[in-house]
């Protein structure tokens, strides 16, 4: 038997699952028995683990970067002619890459968390350590089972088949990371989580340490959402960004419940409210993220981008079931010291503002989880294949999203406990105003889509509230003496989480306004043109002017030269092109593009006549595109603001940790 | 206690809104997922459907200047005739399975309005520019560079 770079990385996998399995049961007996030893062990394993997985991930990367096509993984996704820096990125362009660096993330994870809380919280730390080392040692058996990345191909192929050319694209270096961070990360709060629920100490420590770093998991994932649906709008060329796709839709879903639970633990810590809610908020986020994993890894759901199949769908589902099964046990077992301490006092009040934007996330969550799964439970019970697509997500959740953005506007502002008529007029009087003058200026400008309407006017109306908010707190700080730069500032950072939040807010708002112009303001054609002449589309004139082959590394392509003109005069020349890749038997179309702040001009080249004498193109002229990835940048940079530690709060922080009484 | 029936009282109406919301949604965006004998053993005209099945070979017709799209989608038993306004989809060939979304025209043939294309992931042993056509076509590309 030869000893290459496949049994190589097989064995690092190995013993990389050998290790955590012993450092998950290491961490069990040492917290139960008291013992440090054990728990220091534990560590150990959990470190060499990590150590091993890194190993692993650099061993296949140096066997892309080296073209090692010995091992199956490197043959089916690169062939000689892959550039450098998709040789990198091809390493999780598929299934087994994928969870290799999902599980070294978790590893990075589980290394964070034993560098921080070894010391700070012995009680909890041994059975947080726990958890997350039996999730790493799951994903460890998936790479050396049903997965293996390492596989060797025999007889060694002399090129590889290459890699997917939709994968070529920079988006794929920022993606899936910026995706599995946000995945693996809902693994600390869990962990956190049923550590809480075995100890019983469920109190501020949890709070504290759950939210944050359930923040930076939603930070990445948001950020994965928003890099996916640039990826989608820039390279399948079909002009869109979100296309419910069960793929998309894996990712959202535990979005949604996270962003519930960032709210509800607010009402946890101020009144004492909802904690078993919480609890079930974060099983069910962590739950979903494995949940998506199945959906997608498994094949169960036919999807545009989902993997190949395999026996991986068993594995996910058995363990999925088991971690349902044992949290949902905990929280049972548990139930008497998760009573809340206090109760709702009035309908008008934060908490209930709160609580209906729970109620309103959890149902997006599950009419999103019905629309998935809706083909399977169909086809199970009635035994009739029936899908419902995009119009069944559009539908119900407009409404639903628009009343969130509603309460988005009321939430912050209004009182705890019980809002008095005065309170409510003097935070919602002008917003109010401002809000039906702004969906009346609509109106008046032209604007007749009875959505889009609602859209506008409530945002208007949550921006009002937010500016007011604002407003009064710089003018309160500039009484102290300051002056508005540094009053505006200073708010920001001393209150860092309400002011993150509000442009977490603003950022939503200007996404809001961004898909409601998108979908409503958007327009397209396809026409066939001979060359010289053109095709007219708001405003602009798009002339063919010359086709083009060129030949790249690993492909050849056909460009098309297109002289865009608009009122103005000359405007632009956009060069979209068809890619034809040996490994594929139909071409690729690389789209061409300009983005604009109020309209974006795409182009897709459709079809040619090989003489190059006609062109079928599709113009489309996106309008408000741009405002999707400025909003989602504006709130990125809340959740960072967000993140950072509060100066003031440190204090508070160092109240001892009490275990909840019932 | 009475404030508690009130709370639950507003919570039950939001959901039973949500619920309609999601049985509307469902019973105005429910498509069939059919093959080609499946349909043609009950074609209902604009009813939406996703039909399933393979590009016929020798069946695909392609004609730019109308932007008329025509092929026929088999399942090896029936065979669907199949008509689209546009140029054929990235991943989409003859001899390829494709799926596409529509509806019966009732004139004898299925009038699709999106063509999803499946695209393969299998492994292919590699030889140099496999796909056939491939060399072919940088062959008349090349040519055509020569007369413009």
């Amino acid at each position: 038997m030869t000893v290459g770079a496949p049994e190589i990385g097989y064995a690092l996998t190995v013993i990389g699952f050998a290790l955590a399995l012993w450092g998950a049961g290491a961490a069990v007996l040492g917290a139960r028995g008291g013992r440090p030893a054990l728990v220091t062990s534990a560590e150990r394993a959990a470190v060499g683990a990590w150590a091993l997985v890194s190993a692993a991930l650099v061993l296949l990367a140096y066997s892309f970067l080296t073209f090692d096509f010995s091992i199956r993984y490197v043959a089916t996704n690169t062939n000689l002619g892959t550039p450098f820096y998709y040789r990198i990125t091809a390493v999780w362009g598929a299934l087994e890459g994928s969870i290799i660096l999902w599980a070294w993330m978790l590893g990075l994870y589980t290394f964070i968390v034993v560098r921080r809380y070894r010391r700070r919280q012995p009680a909890l730390y041994p059975w947080v350590l726990a958890v997350m080392l039996s999730v790493l040692a799951f994903f460890l058996l998936v790479m050396t089972v049903p997965a293996p990345p390492f596989q060797r191909l025999d007889p060694v192929p002399a090129d590889g088949r290459g890699l997917n050319p939709l994968l070529e694209d920079s988006g794929m270096i920022t993606h899936p990371v910026a995706l599995y961070l946000g995945f693996t990360g809902f693994t600390v709060p869990f962990a956190f989580a049923v550590a809480a629920l075995i100890t019983g100490r469920v109190g501020d420590f949890w709070i504290t340490t759950t939210r944050r770093w359930t923040i930076l998991a939603w930070y990445f994932l948001s950020l994965g959402l928003l890099i996916g649906g640039w990826w989608s709008y820039h390279v399948l060329g079909w002009g869109g960004y979100w296309a419910w796709d069960p793929v998309e839709n894996a990712a959202f879903m535990p979005w949604l419940t996270a962003t519930a639970f960032l709210h509800s633990v607010m009402i946890q810590e101020r009144r004492r409210m909802l904690k078993l809610w919480n609890l079930t908020l974060i099983i069910l986020t962590f739950s979903l993220t494995l949940f998506g994993t199945f959906l997608t890894r498994s094949g169960i759901i036919g999807s545009v981008h989902a993997f190949t199949q395999g026996s991986i769908g068993i594995f996910f589902l058995v363990f999925l079931s088991l971690v349902m099964l044992g949290a949902f046990s905990l929280l049972a077992w548990r139930l008497e010291r998760l009573r809340g301490q206090s109760e709702l006092d009035s309908i008008f009040s934060r908490e209930s503002a709160f609580l209906l934007n729970n109620l309103f996330l959890i149902a997006a969550a599950f009419t999103v989880f019905f629309g998935t799964v809706f083909p399977l439970l169909s086809e199970a019970i009635k035994g009739q294949k029936v899908s419902v697509g995009a119009p069944f997500f559009n539908l119900v959740n407009i409404p639903i999203f628009l009343a969130l953005i509603f309460l988005m506007g009321v939430g912050p502002l209004i009182a705890w406990r019980r809002a008095s008529a005065e309170n409510l007029r003097r935070n919602f009087l002008m917003p109010v105003v401002i809000g039906v003058a702004g969906a009346a200026l609509c109106r008046a400008l032209g604007v007749g889509n009875l959505i889009v309407l609602c859209c506008m006017g409530l945002v208007a109306f949550v921006a009002a509230t937010i500016a007011l908010d604002f407003w009064r707190a710089a003018r309160a700080r500039r009484r102290t003496g300051d002056g508005w730069l540094d009053a505006t500032w200073g708010l920001a950072l001393r209150q860092n989480r309400r002011y993150g939040g509000f442009i977490v807010h603003l950022g939503i708002l200007v996404v809001a306004l961004g898909v409601a112009g998108s979908q409503a303001w958007s327009t397209q054609t396809e026409a066939t043109i001979n060359r010289g002449a053109s095709v007219e589309l708001a405003g602009y004139t798009i002339r063919f002017d010359d086709l083009q082959p060129v030949e790249e590394s690993n492909h050849f392509k056909v460009v098309g030269t297109f002289t865009v003109s608009d009122r103005r005069g000359p405007y632009t020349v956009l060069t979209p092109a068809k890619k034809f890749y040996p490994q594929e038997q139909t071409p690729i179309a690389a789209v061409d593009y300009r983005l604009g702040f109020m309209e974006d001009l795409y182009l897709v080249l459709g079809d040619f006549a090989r003489d190059g004498s006609h062109a079928t193109i599709k113009v489309q002229i996106n309008r408000m595109v741009s405002w999707l990835w400025i909003g989602g940048l504006i709130l990125t940079l809340g959740a960072a603001l967000a993140i950072v530690p509060e100066p003031r709060r440190t204090a508070t922080r160092s109240r001892p940790e009490h275990a909840v009484v019932a | 206690m009475k404030r508690r029936a009130k709370f639950l009282v507003g919570g039950l109406v939001i959901l039973a809104a949500l619920a309609y919301l999601i049985y509307a949604g469902v019973t105005q965006s429910l498509v069939y997922f059919v093959t080609p004998t499946e349909l043609l053993a009950a074609p209902a005209a604009g009813k939406s459907y996703r039909l399933g099945g393979m590009v016929q070979p020798g069946s695909l017709k392609w004609e730019p200047k109308s932007l008329d799209l025509r092929f026929v989608l088999s399942d090896g038993k029936a065979a669907v005739p199949v008509r689209h306004v546009g140029p054929p989809p990235d991943l989409f060939a003859e001899g390829r399975g494709a799926v596409v979304e529509g509806s019966w025209s009732g004139e004898g043939f299925f009038r699709a309005s999106n063509i999803l294309a499946k695209h393969s992931e299998e492994y292919k042993a590699p030889h140099d520019g496999a796909a056939p056509g491939y060399q072919e076509l940088l062959k008349t590309l090349r040519g055509s560079q020569a007369s413009p």
